[in-house]
């Protein structure tokens, strides 16, 4: 029983220290108010990061759906993004950049490109032929296409990636102080000045703001879902894959 | 600080290595070939995590599985549980355990099972849902009970999706291994940690683990091949 009490003890602790925080071993005040600097500095790496990324892949995948070429980079930048680990990456940009913002940045950047970019060219692929051929009929040109007709169709796949590479990215920006920035991963990765009670409240911290993010960007997925696809959404795979937002398989 | 100690480090792990690309922190064929013996352990500690996390992700996933498609009404509660431990960063999970198992293994595979889990359950589920109701009403007319269905109707043709969703979990895997040393495990990330402004170091470490995904994807892929010849008949 003894064991059990001590392990609520540092969650305990934890939570005084996320609210509080306390003086360091170094005399400097950590927890509480600077934690918010850490975020801070955590979520400006995330939406530069998911800024960049979406930037890039939404019109380029949007661009390959449309003319329907490129499938196989298309499909195959998500295995390849995949099987490279994020501390790999980070760590290839730090030996071969040097540390910085702007560097982790660029890493975050290759990270979050695969989803986004295969799921929204996954979403407009399917997009039922003969609706784009009735738009056609009715006189749309190409670039009124893509805007009205497929993007709209594509809009719940596509967030449905946005949202898997900014949990993704959220969860890698906690090992940028590898890379001097001092992200909600200094505590963690630099655990000297925090004590092992800093490190737990940290990873308390993010991950409450990883499942806010997939929730938040969940909401704002339906939102978007246009009322046609809602209507059509009975079936339980359905529901699933909008609320869930990734391909069930490739 | 930490930079302090990892240059200390540095200093006492090249010693060996000598020549000018080392002290310049290059990209050092000769270094790597000679110190190659140093990545053999922690590759070895990586795949161990990996195929271990994935076994148990896997018959986890597979029980879940079969449970929800006998009681529908399981899949949004199992879906929805296996989300949130997808979601959670492995990195934060690791030290949220730490307090409860302690350093070492067996926080490292837990972390890597939670996240595997909805990966291969949603697949195992697309794969039996995919099953056409023809099949299956066949099936039935031939005076398969329920069990036997399940077995040898709907599960080999869900095999493709099944195997699909191990591909997936491997490689990531193998990706969230590299942070298991933050949980004590080792592996290739540890190796890749200590010294990662040494570029010969980061691309060995890091390619090794590159290239444990792939060889894993490749291996899994053979093996659908295998089980599945009826798949390759048709994509031809």
């Amino acid at each position: 029983m003894t064991t059990s009490y001590a392990v609520l003890g540092q969650f305990g602790d934890a939570i005084r220290f996320i609210f509080e925080g306390q003086t360091s071993t170094e005399g400097t005040h950590v927890g509480g108010s600077q934690f918010l600097d850490l975020l801070w500095e955590h979520l400006k790496l995330t939406f530069a990061a998911m800024g960049v990324a979406c930037a890039i892949s939404v019109p380029l995948g949007l661009w390959l759906g449309h003319i329907r070429r490129a499938s196989f980079l298309a499909i195959s930048i998500s295995n390849v993004g995949r099987a490279v680990p994020s501390l790999a990456l980070i760590a290839f940009f730090v030996a071969y950049l040097g540390v910085g913002f702007l560097n982790v940045m660029l890493a975050l950047v290759l990270l979050a490109i695969p989803p986004i970019l295969t799921n929204t060219y996954v979403a407009v692929t399917q997009v039922e032929p003969d609706t784009v051929d009735s738009a056609r009929g009715m006189g749309m040109t190409g670039a009124e296409i893509v805007r009205k007709v497929e993007l709209p169709l594509a809009l719940p796949l596509m967030f449905g990636g946005i949202k898997t590479s900014a949990v993704n990215v959220l969860a890698t920006a906690t090992i940028a102080p590898l890379a001097g920035i001092n992200t909600l991963g200094d505590p963690i990765i630099n655990v000297s000045g925090y004590g092992d009670t800093g490190r737990l409240a940290a990873s308390m911290v993010v991950a409450a703001l990883a499942i806010f993010t997939e929730l938040a960007l969940g909401a704002v997925q339906r939102a978007v879902t246009p009322a046609g696809l809602k209507l059509e959404s009975n079936t339980a795979s359905r529901r699933m894959r909008l609320r869930f937002g990734r391909e069930a398989t490739t | 600080m930490i930079d302090l100690l990892l240059a200390q480090v540095q200093l006492q792990d090249r010693a060996n290595g000598g020549a000018s690309c080392v002290a310049d922190n290059g990209f050092c064929p000769s270094w790597i070939v000679d110190n190659f013996n140093r990545y053999t352990d922690p590759l070895v500690q990586h795949v161990y995590l990996t195929l271990v996390s994935l076994a148990i992700g896997f018959s986890i996933s597979f029980a879940l599985a079969l449970l929800a498609h006998s009681r529908r009404w399981l899949v949004g509660p199992i879906t929805q549980i296996t989300a949130v431990l997808y979601t959670l960063p492995s990195l934060a999970v690791f030290f949220l355990l730490l307090p409860l198992t302690g350093r070492g293994n067996t926080t490292a595979i837990i972390a890597l099972v939670s996240y595997s889990l909805l990966i291969i359950f949603r697949n195992i589920m697309t794969g039996l849902d995919n099953v056409p109701g023809e099949t299956k009403d066949a099936g039935r007319g031939m005076g398969l009970t329920d069990r036997q269905l399940l077995w040898e109707v709907e599960l080999p043709l869900a095999l493709p999706e099944i195997l699909a969703g191990l591909r997936i979990a491997a490689t990531t895997t193998v990706g969230l291994a590299t942070l298991a040393f933050f949980a004590g495990a080792g592996g290739l990330g540890e190796q890749i940690f200590a010294d990662i402004n040494f570029k010969s170091n980061v691309v060995t470490a890091g390619g090794l683990a590159v290239l444990l995904a792939a060889a894993l994807d490749l291996v899994i892929l053979l093996i659908q091949r295998l089980l599945t010849p009826w798949t390759r008949a048709r994509a031809t």
